[in-house]
């Protein structure tokens, strides 16, 4: 006998490799070795979550009740994904086109990317999914009771509750861990979506495991299987018409329209091509899971005392036969369709929170607030994901109390089914007929939701439960027309077919209506229009006028979604495919299409559309673009596309000359000035050694002058030898003479070393460490880079004009090297002159306060080049910031 | 007529042949609903078909849906034009 406390072992047992599954993954992905994670297998796998607890032990408890309608909760999927080529084709193509994160980002975006549609379909998902996700809840406690019913300990309502309790929380752990790790640029969990993998072909072996052993191990086989079924109390075809035709509808339109399923559909997708294996593989699934279901109903009904609840004949029929390992096995299988459904339910729901409630409600409130933390945005996104999470299961775990988890619970999932298909008119009139307006689909998918609340949730709960009886008889205030189950006076018919009819045909029609009769914003227009016809053109987006923002601003806004070292990557290889060097690319209307829909796939279509707009001022959209995407020789646009790619090259070549050109005019001016200055500051001492030593040597001096006089000379000339080092240093390094020497030493001591040298901390300027992240060894040269430290610390000192100068020293690790920051407070350096300061000669402005001939930047470039490193300015960070990328830890070839 | 230019036809043919696979696949959830809805139409209760009937039908239906998913996935897969440069990473 399986006692209980075996099954809880064994159960977290599962768990626990779920999370070794998941960690291992997203290892293998970070590395780059992902390879497998990208199998059309793992895709159509991830499908399965469709599956869900309600499925696995729901069907069987269907099919005892009403024979073979259950099967239509399966066509309708099929039937979707044998016509992938119709509708699925065009959604993964424009998911992937336009980076979008969920299915309120694909609304939103179509219809030009309203925040007002974002919210409205995200709180239509959340509602119709806490039902479901209660559901789930419940099917686990259930079977958890059944176990312990079954070891002689009977669970009542408290036991069931803290059963769903503990697996709420443990379902939000793995979520949280899994799901809100990084925000990825294109919204993909490898590690959940190989554990989902994983669980699918768990919950398919334990069902045809329960099923093989029901019809040869206790029917006798196929053919007697077959005679005992027509022996049964379901034993002849009385089907329903409209059910059938109904909820094959139903659960082919919420196939696609569930939160969960489009995020494995389309958001986690890795390869269009991976369609073409799952639409025959994903229907095999389905057909497999179904298979059984009817046979282990009709032997459960002979089997099982009666009034058994057939929902557990999974559990309960091996059980009954002493079969424990199958129960086990079958208790798995549930608890995998579960809790792989209610984790990546979270994962959708929190995105489209977060991105479509939470940052635009944040935004609004920050506007025009001065403080613009690198990664704070990212901080806020990943906080309220995390949030939302836990609320949302949360809310899954208060429905399950409220509703008391009977039996009326398991009649919602298909009202749940039915709900989110409310958005289903709004998707296919969105990615099908470019007329369809957000005014139209506003009006549609709010006269869906407000039919389906009225006819099929509120009436969920029970009669007189919130709909009082006497307007559930009569219709709300004597209106007999208004009466939820006979809109318009129609008695008669099936409750939910009824409401499913009445709900979809109100919502098309004042779609349809709304949208003929209102007008499109041009963002509209372009997005219709690049959603319509994404497979004509997939160039040409909504083009920002070549505008006034500064790529300094844009790396900015990008570091607040992105975070530093990811907006800094992107830039600097954006800059690096224009042909520059550096972070900061030109500003091209190209770029910035780029860059909006790069960090859409972060934040969703409509906020990264909002926070590009508050940077470029004004319209993104001009009467000539629309122009071009209207046009009917869309091919010459295509044409002028490739000559421009041809000409981007000569451009590219063109504009690294004219850079060359521009350093080697300023170079040359400033090294005239160099040489008056050089002059300059080899005369000055000259002059005043010159001058001291003539009195002196007149002599009329008392001995307290001479020491002064004397004193002067010596300082005079202690500042000649020190500008002769340098110069001598530096001609040294540039021509490769000199010896480095490998040392050993611990970063933070160098850098301990270089703060003091440099005058210390406090003492005018407050320096901001992190030593324990500077705790690591180096294999240097550790004087010439402890040289270098110096340098920037000192100039920090010099030129830091801030009230309360501050210098943070930030060690990092950037594409596998370590790096250490200077960031001050001051004014920083301005964009004309970053590339200069780095060349020899170079000053910044005539501060004679300087005290240098303005060689220290280019002996550090030059240090650390010598080094295997590298020195760069560091734009956008709110100050003077030098990056030091510190070499890797190889030996040194003496030069 | 067609006789000058085998390999011209040749190449001819596949490409009709691709077109057709293609109505194909559009035509499959057709076919589907098609097929499923018939059983609306048999005689209901207990003088009617039975259940044993009904589910032999019904999967019937459906391994021929994956078939042909199957065997049209084998051949449309090919002409797939790659994801553009730009969307891979």
């Amino acid at each position: 006998m399986v006692t209980f406390n075996i099954l809880v072992a064994v159960a977290l047992l599962y768990v626990a490799v779920l999370f070794g599954v998941a960690f291992y993954a997203e290892r293998r992905a970070a590395l780059g070795f992902g390879g497998w994670l990208h199998s059309p297998i793992v895709y159509t796998l991830s499908l399965s979550i469709y599956c869900t607890a309600w499925t696995f032990y729901g069907a069987v408890g269907y099919a005892a009740r009403s024979g073979v309608e259950f099967v239509t909760i399966y066509l309708g999927p099929t039937l979707v994904m044998v016509g992938w080529w119709w509708v699925l084709r065009r959604l993964v193509r424009i998911g992937r086109s336009q980076r979008i994160t969920s299915i309120a980002d694909l609304i939103s975006s179509r219809f030009g990317k309203s925040t007002s549609l974002g919210v409205i379909v995200t709180l239509l998902a959340v509602v119709a999914t806490t039902p479901y996700i209660a559901l789930q809840l419940q099917s686990v406690t259930l079977s958890f009771a059944v176990f312990s019913n079954a070891g002689g300990q009977a669970w009542g309502h408290e036991e069931l509750n803290g059963a769903a309790i503990v697996v709420a929380i443990g379902l939000a752990t793995f979520t949280v861990f899994f799901g809100t790790r990084n925000l990825d640029a294109n919204e993909r969990h490898h590690g959940i979506v190989m554990a989902i993998a994983v669980e699918a072909v768990v919950k398919l072996v334990a069902l045809l495991a329960v099923g093989i052993f029901v019809v040869w191990g206790i029917a006798g086989g196929p053919a007697q299987m077959l005679q005992q079924i027509d022996a049964s109390p379901i034993s002849h075809w009385e089907q329903d018409g409209s059910r059938w035709i109904g909820l094959i509808f139903v659960s082919g339109a919420a196939f696609i329209c569930l939160p969960r399923m489009f995020q494995v559909l389309v958001v986690e997708n890795v390869d269009e091509r991976h369609l073409n294996i799952a639409g025959w593989a994903f229907p095999t699934y389905l057909f497999l899971m179904s298979l059984f279901v009817v046979p282990i109903a009709v032997v459960g009904l002979n089997l099982m005392p009666a009034g058994a609840n057939p929902d557990l004949f999974v559990l309960t029929i091996p059980l009954s036969q002493g079969r424990d390992g199958l129960a086990m096995v079958s208790f798995l299988g549930g608890f995998s369709s579960a809790t792989s459904m209610v984790i990546v339910s979270t994962i959708a729901l929190s995105t489209m929170v977060s991105n479509h409630i939470v940052l635009p409600v944040w935004l609004s409130a920050h506007k025009g607030q001065g403080a613009k933390v690198s990664g704070d945005v990212r901080s806020v996104i990943l906080r309220s994901r995390r949030i939302s999470i836990a609320a949302v299961l949360t809310l899954g775990y208060l429905y399950y109390r409220i509703s008391g988890g009977g039996t009326a619970l398991a009649a919602i999932g298909l009202v749940s089914f039915s709900g989110v298909v409310q958005i289903f008119p709004v998707l296919l009139g969105g990615i099908f007929w470019r007329g369809a307006t957000r005014i139209g689909a506003a009006m549609g998918l709010l006269t869906g939701f407000a039919v389906w609340g009225w006819t099929l949730f509120l009436p969920s709960f029970g009669d007189g439960a919130i709909i009082s009886h006497a307007a559930m008889q009569h219709g709300p205030f004597g209106i007999v027309w208004l009466r939820p189950d006979a809109l318009f006076g129609i008695d008669g018919m099936d409750p939910l077919v009824h409401g499913i009819m009445w709900s979809m045909i109100l919502n098309t029609l004042v779609f349809f209506i709304g949208s003929i009769f209102s007008f499109p914003t041009p963002l509209e227009r372009l997005q219709g229009a690049q959603f319509v016809n994404v497979f004509d053109y997939s160039v040409g987006s909504a083009r920002w006028r070549s505008s006034v923002a500064g790529a300094e601003d844009l790396l900015i806004m990008s570091q607040r979604i992105l975070g530093g070292n990811e907006a800094q990557a992107l830039f600097q290889r954006e800059a690096k495919s224009q042909g520059k060097a550096g972070y900061l690319p030109d500003v091209t209307s190209d770029f910035i299409e780029r860059l909006e829909r790069e960090l859409a796939g972060s934040v969703g279509a409509a906020t990264a559309h909002a926070m590009i707009g508050q940077l470029t001022e004004g319209s993104s959209v001009s009467v000539e673009d629309l122009i071009a995407v209207a046009d009917e020789a869309a091919q010459i646009l295509e044409y002028s596309n490739r000559l421009e790619a041809k000409s981007a090259e000569q451009e590219q070549t063109a504009r690294a000359l004219r850079d060359a050109n521009e350093k080697l005019t300023a170079l040359s001016v400033q090294k005239d000035a160099f040489l008056s200055q050089i002059s300059h500051e080899l005369r000055t001492p000259m002059t005043s050694i010159r001058s001291f030593s003539e009195i002196l040597r007149d002599g009329e001096t008392t001995a307290a002058q001479q020491g002064h006089y004397a004193g002067i000379i010596h300082d005079e000339t202690l500042r000649l030898t020190r500008l002769l080092d340098d110069l001598l240093d530096l001609s040294v390094l540039a021509n490769g003479q000199v010896t480095l020497q490998d040392q050993n030493g611990n970063l933070r001591d160098l850098i301990d070393r270089a703060v003091d040298v440099a005058g210390g901390d406090g003492d005018g300027m407050r320096i901001l460490r992190d030593r324990s992240g500077e705790n690591f060894v180096l294999h240097t040269d550790l004087d010439r880079l402890g040289q270098v430290f110096i340098n920037l610390i000192t100039n920090a000192r010099k030129y830091c004009d801030a009230k309360s100068p501050m210098l943070k020293i930030k060690v990092g690790l950037v594409a596998g090297q370590h790096v250490v920051d200077f960031i001050d407070n001051g004014t920083g350096i301005q964009v004309g002159n970053q590339q200069m300061i780095f060349e020899k000669f170079s000053r910044v402005a005539d501060q004679s306060k300087a005290g240098g001939a303005g060689l220290g930047l280019a002996i550090c470039r030059e240090i650390m080049q010598r080094l295997g490193g590298q020195i760069s300015y560091l734009p956008g960070q709110g100050g003077a910031a030098f990056r030091v990328v510190l070499p890797n830890n190889k030996p040194l070839s003496n030069q | 007529m067609t006789g000058r230019n085998p390999q011209g036809v040749f190449l001819e043919r596949r490409a009709y042949h691709k077109r057709r696979m293609r109505d194909l696949a559009r035509a499959v959830p057709i076919i589907g609903a098609v097929l499923i809805s018939i059983p609306l139409l048999w005689p209901q209760g207990d003088d009617g078909v039975t259940n044993s009937t009904a589910i032999v039908y019904v999967f019937g239906v459906w391994i021929v849906l994956i078939a042909l998913a199957a065997l049209i996935s084998r051949v449309v897969q090919s002409d797939e034009p790659p994801a553009a440069p730009a969307e891979e990473r």
